[in-house]
């Protein structure tokens, strides 16, 4: 068992000098050559234009650049309504408050008229972690996650986060982008598969299969290196697209393993966990354990500190890992 | 000004007629909304709006986002008479199968440009029309109807800064100011005076309209076009219920349809012009 070569991961993946980036950088970035691309694309914040990557957009297109304020709901709306007209509305704001302080206007301005808005939650997960509960996005996933026709999806990383950005602007239909903060490690290349929907294998396994998303893919990556020097041989899913789910090689794996840890940074109940176990309840049962917050919220204190609190770390992995095989029949 | 002002009260008479069958056939839905605006919806898509029926989504069309869907009865009405879509479907309120659901489903319908019922939500979407609008340098305006209870929404009030300091001349707002809401009189519920300084302090050109008179709407419709430097808020000053006595200006009808009775009786009351009149079929 050993890694995807056809995953093209960074070939010093558990190397100290593998570069650290920022998702958010990845969607700035794309964000310009989406602008270029296509004369449709417009930006609207929330008066977070620096922090979500966006004031570049705006240096580059004036004209296409809308500073809303602080006023979630009317950015939802007014996405809405550029979108029906023909445009195609970027929204950059936090997941708290965006779709956290306007899911009703996603939900009926938007999802339900179809219209083609992309939503771009930054600073999700715990990766605000100083700033407490309050700002620590961990329910916006399944609150998307339940609206009908919605694209929901996280990157892995910088490069990911630059192709999901590419392949969102040229997507037809409400989409969900969510991202955190911090700077995490660059591990996949311009090579590396990225598809809307599509579920990449990252490492074959034999026992059980890990299916991560966001910047937790590397820690499970991690995971399974470690157990694999224990002789466990543990598969890594990158789930980048949470709606829809790759149904197909999800299942794939979970028959060949029999065993399944899902890990995210966000509630268990209704994020990726939830969706995986809704998914493998119906084609697949098998024993599944779920890293991510159980049913609580967050505190203040330095992401990497959360995250070991809460057992979303490698470490946290290889445990729920050891106790998903012990479950196994 | 040139225009009939008869024909136009008898085409809202009509329409005001499909509202009362529409509501008891549904046998739910809102009363006094739609018979309060059914003149503003008259003026609109007979003298003000530039629209081809025939071409519901020809890319000139002026856009019209209804914000409180919960009038859409009125909204139906006018654009099966205005020839969307055919005046027999109207019947289909709220049933099963039907594309005339109880609040809009935007594109759904012929004409119908957005989705709202949950309130406060309209005039958002009706600025970002216009701001695309403006990028591709189009000539065609948007029409925002709003409630005036709904202006206890939060984001109603969002929206007004955001077209005041966008200066987005070719919006134009008509809130139907009926004074009441579902819990009774706006007044008591949530005061919402001085609402025409409200406006003007959020750098709105503000208008106040008899939402009765087809000369005073259009006439602000055409202000409000004229204006370069501003949104226009055209306030139109209504009677909740208008045309059937027992609904008028009763916030008890805000929310609930008419029974077989009364919907005779408002039938007979809109046929024979208040009595004025008797019909061949009475």
């Amino acid at each position: 068992m050993s890694m995807n070569k056809s995953a093209f991961l960074a070939p010093n993946l558990f190397s100290a000098e593998l570069p650290l980036k920022g998702a958010r950088d990845g969607f700035g970035d794309a964000l310009i050559e989406a602008g270029k691309k296509d004369k449709n694309v417009v930006v609207l914040t929330g008066d977070l234009a620096d922090s979500t990557r966006v004031a570049k957009f705006g240096e580059v297109f004036p004209d296409r650049f809308f500073e809303v304020g602080v006023a979630e709901q009317n950015m939802m709306g007014l996405a809405a309504g550029l979108a029906l007209s023909g445009k195609v509305p970027f929204i950059a704001s936090y997941a708290t408050f965006s779709p956290g302080r306007n899911w009703d206007q996603l939900r009926v301005s938007v999802a339900y008229s179809g219209a083609n808005v992309k939503v771009i939650g930054a600073h999700a997960g715990l990766s605000v972690g100083p700033d407490g509960a309050t700002h620590q996005a961990m329910e916006d996933l399944s609150m998307v996650r339940a609206l009908p026709g919605m694209l929901v999806m996280t990157p892995c990383d910088y490069e990911q986060s630059y192709q999901m950005t590419l392949m969102a602007a040229k997507y037809q239909g409400p989409t969900y982008i969510r991202f955190g903060r911090e700077k995490t490690p660059a591990f996949t290349t311009k090579k590396t598969p990225f598809k809307i929907g599509q579920a990449d294998v990252y490492r074959e396994g034999r026992d059980l299969t890990i299916m991560a998303c966001g910047a937790l893919v590397y820690e499970a990556l991690k995971a399974a290196d470690e157990l694999s020097s224990e002789g466990i041989e543990a598969g890594v899913i990158n789930c980048s697209s949470i709606k829809p789910l790759d149904v197909k090689t999800l299942s794939h794996a979970a028959a060949e393993t029999g065993a399944v840890v899902t890990v995210e940074e966000h509630q268990v109940s209704g994020g990726l966990g939830g969706a995986i176990s809704e998914l493998l309840g119906k084609h697949l049962p098998v024993p599944i354990e779920m890293v991510g917050m159980p049913d609580h919220f967050g505190e203040s204190g330095q992401p990497m500190e959360l995250l070991d609190k809460w057992g979303m770390t490698s470490k946290g992995i290889i445990q729920k890992c050891k106790l998903v095989l012990a479950r196994k029949v | 000004m040139n225009i009939n002002e008869t024909a136009l009260a008898q085409t809202a008479n009509l329409i005001r007629q499909d509202i009362i069958k529409m509501l008891l056939a549904a046998g739910s839905g809102h009363s006094a909304g739609p018979l309060g605006m059914a003149d503003v919806f008259t003026a609109l898509y007979w003298e003000i709006l530039k629209i081809n029926p025939k071409q519901p989504w020809w890319e000139g069309r002026d856009r019209v986002v209804l914000s409180n869907g919960h009038i859409c009865p009125v909204w139906y009405a006018t654009l099966a008479h205005r020839g969307y879509f055919p005046v027999s479907e109207l019947l289909s309120l709220r049933k099963l199968g039907t594309r005339l659901h109880g609040h809009p489903h935007a594109r759904e319908l012929p004409g119908v440009e957005n989705s709202g019922g949950p309130l406060g939500q309209g005039l958002s979407q009706a600025i970002g029309m216009a701001l695309a609008a403006k990028l591709d340098a189009q000539k065609w305006r948007v029409h925002a109807l709003l409630s005036d209870g709904e202006h206890d929404e939060g984001q109603t009030w969002e929206a007004a800064m955001f077209a005041g300091k966008n200066k987005l001349h070719n919006l134009t707002a008509w809130v139907d100011r009926n004074n009441i809401q579902i819990d009774g009189f706006t007044e008591n519920i949530m005061p919402l005076e001085p609402f025409r300084e409200k406006y003007e302090a959020f750098g709105w050109h503000v208008l106040e309209v008899d939402g009765h008179n087809f000369q005073e709407i259009i006439a602000a419709a055409s202000e409000a076009q004229a204006i370069y430097e501003k949104p226009t808020v055209i306030i139109c000053h209504t009677i909740p219920g208008k045309g059937v006595d027992f609904m008028e200006s009763d916030f008890k009808w805000h929310g609930i349809p008419p029974d077989k009775d009364q919907a005779k009786l408002a039938l007979k009351e809109l046929r024979s012009l208040r009595g004025r009149i008797t019909g061949e079929h009475e």
